[in-house]
């Protein structure tokens, strides 16, 4: 049986641009079983697939905008958010879905980042995090562990890396979940859920890189990261997000974050309304 | 405060450059303003908050002028008219996604109230110093369309030619003010809304599954669809194909895309471009002038001529493209060009290459006063010497 014939049997066949296949990812990268869950957790909520817009960044993550079947926007570096914010508030009818790395978002991209959780804007915004920046060879990023090797930390790196759901809490996110790539099953219902929160939705995905990041650090192959991965994950339901910790000794993984607060849209619809209404007063006048 | 009890003015009203523009941008339709306070822009955003919930509209103030630009291609693509508004360190914020809106065929409206420059430069001070930036400020190899206006009347009727060029040509169009015209208040007439112009973007009349997002038509714009449409389509920075599909190494496919957004706007100039010409049929000596510079120029042109000089004026409406033919055959006529600019010298470069051998004189104005029309007579008379 052909590749491609075997393609259209998958059962998320539909969900991706066939056409644009192969990707650009290396064997072994976690960015595939990302967008399997955010397949199947489009899948499970029935979602119609032409409200649906993806936006993405740049980096090796960038690209997962190019393969989804729905509406799609590949950004400049860092900007996906912002776009979602215009799209999202230009049109409330769609379901924005934010899809980008560490680096894109939480580097050049972190500003937008904090300002539109604080805003409680109604994105989603799913972030692969591999720890480093892959598409340009293997730098150091914001999320890279002090001490470990990146092409630009050739002496071990001497920054202290970003917890990002302990920041994506504290700028305002109503939902926030961290999972590596190896709880899939977990990782679909979270994005499933972030999919039906009003408001700002954050999900971490820890994602191997075994051509790079991995490779550097002595990690071992895709398959022992995923080993090592199951070896020190924590399920940690409702843990402070400050404390949920990634280091070599363990990765915690849960639902930190899920609360209910009024969305930027909902906001702006109940205050158009109100203006709309004074403003139709005035002109019967 | 005034009454405003209808959704888009009209009759007779006292406004400054920055409120009429606000309303211009009703007029034609913009329904979403993503931006950041900045002088001597302030006025349109206020203009805009107040405004757009009216009309069922979306202000919003984004973190900075590179999210603000970003959330207006974003709204772009949903089919809504957006703009956004900035003087010049926001305007260079904005440089990149300007690109981006260049690649992806984002109709949208920037307006940029020049101040002085560079850096933080003069903030209240007027400037006509982001000429050449609005023309050359993003990466890359591209065409824009630039528009000067130079009463408030013109920041009203402008402003809806600005959102008319974006629709029909898929570009960010720029209207270059200056903070005198965004701040100085004049009688703007509004024509009924039914008497006003206003261009919508081409709908794609492929099925779905045919749609290529960036096939162009004959003028070589491809009609847009928007998000949400069931068109699914994909967009991107990176140089692509008709289908949207990133190419990032095909020499066939970037030299087709890159000649195509440049020739959309080069092979169409003719229909872009508007002046304004005063006495140029026998003028020995041409002022070529935009912006609030054109006023004092206007002056100097009827003052010269009073005193029996040869004098016209080309005022240019559209900086972007730059109406070089039209310059070139004025110089072959003239014995000398003027251009007074409140910069040191930036679309008078612009003027040189098409002027060839006829002699340009820059009349430079740099900090608070725009030029006077005593200072541009004596500069005509200097030249005919």
């Amino acid at each position: 049986m052909k590749e491609s014939d075997l393609m259209l049997r998958h059962p998320l066949a539909a969900y991706l641009r066939q056409e644009r296949m192969p990707h650009i990812w290396c064997e072994g990268c976690g960015n595939g079983v990302l967008l399997n869950s955010f397949f199947e957790a489009l899948d499970k909520l029935k979602l119609d697939l032409d409200k649906v817009v993806v936006v993405s960044g740049i980096g090796c993550i960038g690209r997962a905008a190019g393969y989804v079947n729905v509406d799609s926007f590949h950004t400049t570096h860092g900007r996906a958010i912002p776009f979602a914010t215009g799209v999202k508030l230009a049109n409330p009818e769609l379901e924005v879905v934010v899809i980008s790395g560490d680096g894109d978002l939480f580097a050049i991209g972190g500003n937008h980042f904090i300002h539109a959780a604080r805003r409680n804007v109604d994105i989603k915004v799913i972030c692969a995090n591999n720890f480093n920046y892959g598409m340009t060879g293997g730098q150091y990023g914001p999320t890279t562990p002090l001490g470990s090797w990146t092409t630009t930390t050739p002496y071990g790196s001497i920054e202290h890396p970003f917890n990002l759901v302990h920041l994506a809490a504290a700028s305002g996110a109503v939902y926030v979940a961290r999972w590596t790539t190896l709880q899939v099953r977990k990782l679909t219902d979270s994005i499933k859920k972030a999919l039906g929160k009003e408001g700002f939705s954050f999900v971490e995905v820890i994602s191997p890189c075994p051509e790079i990041y991995d490779r550097y650090n002595k990690l071992g192959t895709a398959v022992e990261v995923m080993k090592w991965f199951k070896l020190i994950s924590q399920t940690q339901h409702g843990c402070t997000p400050e404390n949920a910790e990634i280091s070599k000794r363990q990765i915690i993984i849960g639902e930190f974050v899920d609360i209910k607060k009024p969305s930027y849209g909902r906001l702006l619809r109940e205050m158009t309304t109100r203006v709309k209404e004074s403003f139709q007063e005035k002109k019967a006048k | 405060m005034e009454k405003r009890n209808k959704t888009t003015l009209s009759g007779k009203h006292f406004l400054s450059g920055d409120l009429a523009c606000a309303e211009g941008a009703i007029a034609a339709g913009c329904r979403f303003f993503g931006g950041y306070p900045i002088t001597p822009a302030t006025e349109i955003a206020e203009r805009m908050a107040r405004r757009l919930p009216e009309v069922d509209g979306v202000y919003i103030q984004m973190e900075d002028e590179i999210g603000s630009i970003a959330a207006v291609i974003g709204a772009s693509y949903t089919g809504k008219k957006a703009m956004t508004a900035t003087s010049g360190p926001g305007f260079s914020l904005m440089q990149e996604n300007i690109g981006l809106a260049v690649m992806t065929e984002a109709p949208l409206v920037i307006v940029n109230i020049m101040r002085g420059g560079p850096s933080t430069g003069q903030p209240t001070m007027p400037g006509q110093q982001d000429v050449m930036q609005a023309r050359w400020g993003s990466h890359g190899d591209y065409e824009i369309i630039a528009i000067a206006p130079s009463s408030v009347q013109e920041m009203f009727d402008l402003t809806i030619e600005c959102f008319n060029l974006a629709e029909t040509y898929r570009v960010p169009v720029l209207l270059l003010a200056d903070e005198i015209i965004g701040h100085m208040w004049e009688k703007v007439e509004i024509p009924p809304r039914e008497e006003i112009t206003i261009i919508n973007r081409k709908k794609p009349k492929a099925q779905p599954k045919e749609y290529k997002p960036f096939k162009p038509a004959k003028n070589l714009v491809p009609p847009m669809a928007c998000f949400g449409e069931g068109y699914r389509f994909h967009a991107t920075g990176l140089t692509h194909d008709e289908d949207g599909k990133p190419q990032t190494v095909s020499v066939e496919e970037q030299n087709k895309l890159v000649k195509r957004l440049c020739d959309k706007i080069r092979k169409n100039a003719e229909d872009i471009i508007k002046v304004e010409e005063v006495t140029l049929e026998d003028a020995e000596v041409a002022v070529i002038a935009y912006g609030i510079t054109s006023r004092a120029a206007l002056s100097a042109v009827r003052k010269a001529r009073k005193k029996k000089i040869k004098a016209g004026l080309l005022r240019l409406i559209t900086i972007w493209p730059f109406p070089g033919k039209l310059v070139a055959e004025i110089a072959g006529k003239v014995k000398a060009i003027i251009v007074p600019e409140m910069n040191y010298g930036q679309l008078v470069r612009e003027v040189e290459r098409a002027a060839k051998t006829t002699p340009v004189f820059l009349l430079s104005k740099l900090g608070e006063e725009p030029h006077r029309p005593a200072e541009i007579v004596s500069a005509i008379e200097e030249v005919l010497k």
